[in-house]
């Protein structure tokens, strides 16, 4: 098994150890039989120092948002511990989960589904002041009006519907209000997923300025590599409800050892295109399998150009690979090395 | 789950209905304080000798559970008791009322099903034709009409001025089919009437609607591509899949259908199940309105289970469950 | 190019005004499309006047010197003892078969059509919306007992429990309101069950349940708010099936009693004169038909007005070529149940 989350330096404010989150699969018809499990998340661990980001990354289907809820407490865990702070957060009822919540806020992917669209602006940003009676109902539309200008927002919209506003701007008004509460961690679901390219650089940056402003820490999810290389100090990348690497940023994009890491890497660069020139991109043939059956042993094999007969077989753990720093982790029997015609090795950071 | 096993299900669930509403109708009359119960047994008249004649008579000095027994047990045993009034049993009431109040179901549901779908179909094929227009409009107004008002409209401008020219074939009141299938016919033919109208535009319009959505399908597409005739595409294709709506639209209206029959037979002056149970209230005669109760439930449960064989048979998709 | 360059040319894009998006809520729009509609809007007419003339209907039989409840055996009827026909002896729509004035009673009337349709609505929209909005949110056991519960209200026949009520309890006008009420809640409550449903798959109740709202701030600030559109239409369709709903019962007597004026009873009271005077059918049943016409034209305006995308009963015919289909959108409900409860 995956055990305990890697031993992080520092402070760190948000540990999940063996996180399992399941869904029961039932029939149909007058007796609910569950038939199977969708193994939506399944023993992940991950701590995330005070201050810094955590790019989670992987595909449609990986489990990344799942174990996103799961820590924000917006669905239960099947399993495992969520530690906000040192203090056990794990499935907490509502009443007992609400000073957490004030420090767990979460911006969603999509800025159109995020809004209710019968609601005005200074009401949805200050939600949170309502919810949880922080700020007096007479100041609250100049507190809103305030975050609304820390976001770049014209505060004289206050009165607007989300209908009127951009998707960059709905964004934005997503941000305000995961700020309300100055809380210690934003989960952000793939926030600039369903952005125009141009506009993602300008949400990525506030966050950028928000976390030096406010010492934010961010749980920052992607499908992208780019996105997150971006933004974040150290990278996790999921497959199939199970961490296939974690690391600091630098030594999993430079050496990334596993061969699903290297796929990721490989694909993500057509916007560069001497550099996707320069190398060999790795084709991932197929759908990532379904995680009601997932794969036997590594879960990524039948994709895996690297698969041999021990990888239908045997789980690989989750360790540290020969040559790489204690916290650079990876899971796979035969991890790629530097150099490797597989991957994208000779690869540079890009001006 | 094979079709035996639905039927038992469906039929012990009915059963549990029924025995539901008789409960409930049970405790609804007679879960009251014993003096006022006998008083409403009794009559408006009643003189305070009959009344503990009636609470000595029926045991209702004895404890409510005991008469519940006794009531489940009369009911088991197919008895729904004796009419205050008349001494009648309710069983032979229920089963001389029956010809009126079938006759205008059966042939009411036939002419609602057959113009509401008629209609429908050619509202849906000439969609925005003048035909169409008039029809929607007609719709409308059916939607908004109350059946008695459609009842005593059609008397007022159909039965009477043809019998004051003479023509005495449409008739009120009610005529067995042993007067001949033309009297039978001609008595009940308004009733049908009144009773289709308000039904068919709900049809019509349902019927338009789906069939609309499903001619816009492509796998109609596909069929008119072929080459099949526009009639068979039509007809082959587009109305079966449109008729599982009207089907299940069916389930819902069939306890809505008696509300209609009561107030018919009472404009028309049938004598079947409604105007006898209507009647029953003006006098306070208890055994007869549980009676009625009772039937209608019946009815209604068995007509459900019906229906829903319809569908299944229709829609293979459905599977019984 | 960098990021940096991306940034520059969208700094542009995002800093343009943002005019292309009108100012407009979708109530607006909405109210601007029905002003448009003239069917809607003769029909909205309509329903002003009958208001009006139900609140005035004492000041009309004052002004005709007839109160509602007076009989006129001298002037009102003739000498077999037969209602008189409109335009007599100042009645102008004729007498009743105790030689009452049929205009001030049909006005009359309206008061207590309108009044139990509007009550009854109001009633079973909140108990409605509620039940439904309970059901749709929390799902599992709780909406399946609903869920058997609204079918079992739904299948009933609601003569049969009018006449065990009026029976027990005596028929008046808390029954009546009461028994329509009863029936009427559940068809409300499967459409916002359903509505609710889906609401609650959208991403901004999500975020609300990330801020730390509870059940009830979720379902009535984030929730209710998206169902007014739909039950405002319902609402509008569910008058005229009370008013319907109420006629019946009073036809068969175990409505509004005599002596007060109510189209039902009238029309029951009228059984006898099909032959001999067809003003005493004829009126109140017009009254009847227009009232319950006009809500149900409105309603359907309304729901147009709404979502344009929907088909619609009367004027349909602006959108889509020949043999289109129309578009069938989330209003289906509506549709079904117009078409299921306005008898």
């Amino acid at each position: 098994m995956t055990g305990q989350a890697p031993a992080a330096s520092g402070d760190v404010l948000i540990r999940v150890d063996n996180l399992v989150k399941h869904f029961p699969v039932r029939t149909a018809g007058f007796i609910n039989r569950t038939v199977g499990q969708v193994q939506a998340v399944d023993g992940v661990s991950l701590a995330i120092p005070r201050g810094t980001t955590l790019g989670l990354v992987g595909e449609t289907g990986s489990g990344k948002s799942t174990l996103a809820r799961c820590i924000a407490g917006l669905i239960p865990a099947t399993s495992g511990t969520v530690h906000f702070e040192g203090r056990d957060i794990t499935n907490l009822p509502r009443q007992r989960m609400a000073p957490f919540r004030r420090n767990i806020q979460m911006i969603f992917q999509d800025p159109y589904g995020s809004l209710n669209p019968r609601r005005r602006v200074g009401a949805i940003i200050g939600d949170p002041f309502a919810v949880h009676k922080t700020v007096p109902a007479d100041e609250r539309k100049r507190k809103v009006q305030d975050l609304m200008e820390r976001v770049g927002l014209n505060p004289e919209h206050y009165n607007r519907f989300p209908a009127e506003f951009s998707g960059g701007q709905r964004q934005r008004i997503g941000v305000a209000r995961a700020l309300a509460l100055r809380p210690k961690l934003i989960i952000c679901d793939e926030p600039v997923s369903a952005l125009d390219v141009s506009i993602q650089a300008q949400v990525l940056n506030l966050l950028a300025d928000l976390q030096r402003e406010y010492g934010l820490t961010y749980l920052f999810i992607a499908h992208d590599l780019e996105v997150v290389r971006h933004v974040s100090t150290s990278v996790t990348v999921m497959y199939l409800g199970k961490i296939a690497e974690a690391g600091p940023k630098n030594p999993v994009y430079d050496t990334p050892r596993h061969p699903y890491t290297a796929a990721l890497l490989s694909a993500a660069l057509a916007a560069d295109p001497e550099a996707a020139a320069a190398r060999q991109r790795i084709i991932l043939t197929g759908d990532i399998p379904s995680p009601i059956d997932p794969p036997s042993g590594c879960r990524f094999h039948p994709r895996c150009p690297k698969a041999q007969e021990l990888c239908g077989r045997q789980e690989p753990p989750l360790e540290v690979k020969a040559g790489d720093a204690a916290t650079h982790l990876a899971a796979c029997h035969f991890p790629v090395t530097a150099g490797e015609k597989l991957a994208t090795a000779s690869r540079r950071a890009r001006p | 789950m094979t079709l035996a096993w639905f039927l038992i299900r469906r039929v012990l669930t009915g059963i549990v209905v029924l025995w539901a509403v008789a409960s409930g109708t049970f405790f609804l009359f007679f879960a009251r304080p014993v003096q006022t119960v006998a008083h409403q047994l009794a009559g408006r008249t009643a003189t305070p000798a009959v009344i503990q004649n009636v609470i000595n008579q029926l045991g209702l000095n004895q404890p409510i559970m005991t008469q519940y027994w006794h009531f489940l047990g009369r009911l088991l045993h197919g008895n729904l008791g004796y009419s205050f009034f008349t001494q009648e049993s309710v069983n032979t009431m229920i089963k001389q009322d029956l010809p009126p109040t079938a006759s205008l179901v059966v042939g009411g549901v036939i002419l609602w099903l057959i113009a509401g779908l008629g209609v429908g179909i050619l509202s849906a094929t000439r969609a925005r034709s003048l035909f169409d227009r008039g029809s929607t409009v007609l719709v409308l107004i059916g939607l908004s009409m109350p059946v008695f008002v459609v009842g005593e409209l059609l008397i007022v401008a159909v039965f009477v001025p043809l019998n004051q020219h003479g023509l005495t074939w449409i008739q009120t009141q009610y005529a067995g089919p042993s007067q001949g299938l033309g009297a039978w016919s001609g008595h009940m033919l308004l009733p049908w009437i009144s009773l289709a109208v308000v039904q068919a535009a709900i049809y019509t319009r349902l019927m338009r609607g789906q069939l609309l959505t499903t001619l816009g399908e492509d796998y109609i597409r596909t069929a008119r591509a072929k080459g099949l005739s526009e009639r068979r595409v039509i007809f082959t294709h587009g109305v079966r899949a449109a008729l599982t709506p009207v089907v299940s639209q069916l389930g819902i209206d069939i306890g809505q259908l008696l509300g209609g029959v009561v107030v018919i037979e009472v404009v028309f002056g049938l004598q079947g199940l409604g105007q006898v149970a209507v009647a029953a209230i003006y006098q306070d005669d208890l055994p007869v309105i549980i009676g009625f109760v009772l039937v209608a439930a019946a009815f209604v449960v068995v007509a459900n289970i019906v229906v829903d064989l319809v569908y299944t048979v229709l829609d293979p998709r459905v599977r019984i469950a | 190019m960098s990021i940096t360059d991306l940034e520059r040319q969208a700094q542009q894009a995002e800093n343009a005004p943002v005019h292309a998006i009108e100012g407009r809520s979708q109530w607006s729009l909405t109210r601007q499309r029905l002003r448009r509609d003239k069917v809607a809007m003769a029909s909205l007419a309509v329903i002003v006047i009958m208001v009006l003339l139900a609140i005035f209907a004492p000041a009309f039989a004052v002004l005709v010197h007839h109160p509602a409840n007076a009989a006129y055996p001298i002037t009102g009827e003739n000498s077999a003892g037969q209602p008189v026909g409109p335009g007599t002896n100042g009645f102008w729509l004729g007498t009743d078969d105790t030689g009452r004035d049929l205009m001030v009673r049909v006005f009359y009337g309206a008061r207590i059509s309108l009044f139990v349709g509007i009550v009854t609505t109001a009633i079973a929209t909140v108990a409605g919306v509620t039940i439904g909005m309970i059901a749709g949110y929390f799902g599992g056991i709780i909406d399946t007992i609903l869920a058997r519960v609204t079918d079992a209200v739904l299948a009933f026949p609601y003569v049969v429990l009018a006449l065990a009520l009026a029976v027990v309890f005596g028929p008046s006008l808390t029954i009546v309101i009461a028994v329509i009420s009863f029936f009427s809640w559940a068809g409300i409550a499967r459409i916002v069950r359903g509505q609710t449903l889906s609401l609650k798959e959208k991403e901004y109740i999500e975020a609300a349940r990330s801020i730390g709202a509870g059940p009830l701030r979720i379902m009535f600030i984030d929730i209710l708010p998206n169902l007014l559109a739909p039950v405002l239409v319902l609402a509008t369709l569910y008058i005229p099936s009370a008013v319907v709903f109420e006629s019946t019962l009073s036809f068969l007597g175990l409505g509004i009693q005599p002596p007060t004026a109510s189209w039902g009873s009238m029309l029951s009271a009228a059984q006898p004169f099909y032959q001999t005077a067809w003003w005493f059918v004829v009126f109140p049943a017009l009254a009847l038909l227009i009232t319950t016409l006009a809500f149900n034209l409105l309603g359907d305006g309304i729901r147009d007005a709404m979502d344009p995308t929907t088909e619609r009963l009367v004027a349909a015919r602006r959108r889509k070529g020949p043999r289109g289909s129309p578009s069938r959108s989330r209003n289906d409900d509506l549709d079904l149940i117009i078409a299921g409860d306005a008898k």
